[in-house]
């Protein structure tokens, strides 16, 4: 489904990604971990078309869209932004049909879609016309959610989507993120830094350090890895080959 | 001396650079204006807040100023007994000069500060990779309903802040300066002529094109961070009051140079 090859991303003679390499297969649920400034949020802007690479490849389905015009690709991603990124000046229902929008269907259709995103991720209809603002962090989350299954994405990014939210809301984000991709059957990446959503939402795991992926694996290997980045990262111990300061 | 000139060529390069950045993104957006899609929506809300709201701010500043400038008139022609002078001076100078331009700078103030902060708010908090992901693209969504409406509003917003600067020195010429209210309505139409209203809209419509390409420039460019937004804001209002004042050079030396 997606196959990344040697990809290499510099800011200011600053490598971030330093040869990449990394397959996720249909259907797949990928979650990517690692410490703060490892390129997790620089890989997925990559795949995205956000950020152009220096080098290597990205092929999405069979094809090289590393360099090309990505606007049909878009069509099917899906993406939950770490900060939510709902739109300040639309309501709720409007942010979660945005890109239906100039679909042709109707003002009502499109509500009463928006409604039913806004139903499978646990929000009820008091929520569609309330502004952006007016809702929590967690709620934020579960409409940025619902926007990034409105239109049936084949493949769904999640960026950090339990930070800054509490371990319950984070629990309820982590099994929606679970049920969504299960009931779709659709291609999700995650990145985090949470190992609670590691165990909820992963089918295999990709560990990024230092620009490249250091582990790559089955979820039920990632506990017996003797690789010492891995497990210095899972313990959270400060003391290891990771460095602390940055 | 050798740093000194480093630094010279430096600040030089690095002002060519962002002159051409700043062409690109102006080309980017006419380029835009004319291919589809068009967010029709996006551009009446751009329309009512840029046109609709500005005109208290508009209105009071064209009253005030136009007040005042036929104070001055009448005092300055008092020096070599020209007073009556004043329905006609208010006019040319309301019309050819302090409309556009006070009318350009609080746009500046008022709608290209709000463009920037917006756009760059929304770039900090990620809204625009989040357009870009909802196969939106941020120019023609954001840039070019701003940039397209305050040029098309603002020359109607100099036609109003004229006819109400020309008022403002009507209700002080009648009530302040003792004239004749007929008379200074006659001589204020009489002087008048069609290329002095004609360049009055023609600067507000380039000075709403500056202020709206400043703000969306400036936000589309924010670095990250309340530093990032603030920076923005204040760049983008610097930029377009000083290219809003050298554009007004440049046109009304095409108008009126003899």
């Amino acid at each position: 489904m997606i196959h990344i090859t040697d990809l290499h991303k510099s800011f200011d003679n600053n490598p971030v990604l330093r040869g990449v390499n990394l397959n996720v297969a249909a259907g797949q649920s990928l979650v990517i971990i690692g410490g703060s400034g490892t390129g997790k949020s620089v890989l997925f802007k990559c795949i995205l078309g956000l950020e152009t690479p220096d080098r290597g490849s990205i092929h999405v389905d069979g094809h090289d869209v590393t360099h090309t015009d990505r606007a049909p690709l878009l069509r099917t991603f899906g993406m939950l932004f770490q900060g939510a990124a709902l739109f300040d000046g639309l309501p709720v229902w409007e942010n979660v049909i945005f890109r239906l929008a100039r679909s042709g269907l109707s003002k009502h259709a499109l509500r009463d879609l928006a409604i039913a995103k806004l139903r499978q991720v646990g929000l009820g209809v008091d929520v569609a016309d309330k502004f952006p603002a007016a809702l929590s962090g967690g709620m934020q989350k579960r409409v940025g959610l619902a926007r990034a299954i409105a239109a049936d994405p084949k493949i769904i990014f999640f960026d950090e989507p339990t930070t800054g939210l509490d371990p319950i809301m984070a629990s309820v984000i982590n099994g929606l993120i679970r049920d969504i991709v299960d009931e779709t059957q659709a291609t999700a990446i995650t990145i985090t830094h949470n190992m609670t959503t590691v165990d909820a939402v992963a089918d295999r795991v990709a560990m990024l350090h230092d620009g490249v992926v250091q582990w790559h694996g089955d979820t039920v290997d990632l506990r017996h890895s003797n690789d010492p980045y891995l497990s210095q990262f899972i313990s959270g111990n400060p003391s290891g080959p990771i460095p602390t300061l940055r | 001396m050798i740093r000194l000139l480093a630094w010279i060529g430096a600040a030089t390069l690095g002002a060519y650079a962002a002159l051409g950045r700043v062409a690109i993104f102006a080309g980017n957006t006419l380029r835009h204006c004319i291919t589809p899609p068009f967010y029709g929506r996006a551009f009446g809300h751009a329309l009512f807040q840029i046109g609709f709201l500005s005109l208290p701010v508009v209105g009071l500043t064209a009253l005030f100023t136009g007040g005042a400038l036929a104070l001055q008139i009448y005092s300055g022609g008092a020096r070599f007994s020209a007073e009556a002078v004043v329905p006609q001076i208010v006019a040319i100078g309301i019309v050819r000069e302090l409309g556009p331009v006070l009318v350009g700078l609080m746009i500046a103030a008022r709608v290209t500060s709000s463009i920037a902060a917006e756009i760059a708010t929304m770039k900090v908090t990620e809204q625009i990779d989040a357009l870009v992901t909802l196969s939106t693209d941020p120019m023609k969504y954001l840039v070019v309903p701003r940039v397209l409406a305050a040029t098309l509003v603002v020359p109607m917003l100099v036609a109003v802040g004229d006819t109400i600067g020309i008022f403002g020195g009507y209700i002080v010429g009648i009530e302040r300066l003792g004239f004749n209210a007929a008379s200074y309505l006659q001589n204020t139409v009489d002087f008048l002529e069609r290329l002095d209203i004609v360049s009055s809209l023609v600067k507000g419509a380039a000075f709403g094109f500056i202020s709206g390409l400043m703000g969306c420039y400036y936000g589309m460019q924010a670095s990250r961070g309340a530093r990032g937004v603030g920076a923005a804001t204040m760049g983008a209002v610097v930029a377009a009051s000083v290219l809003i004042l050298a554009a007004n050079l440049i046109l009304t030396e095409a108008f009126f140079a003899a």
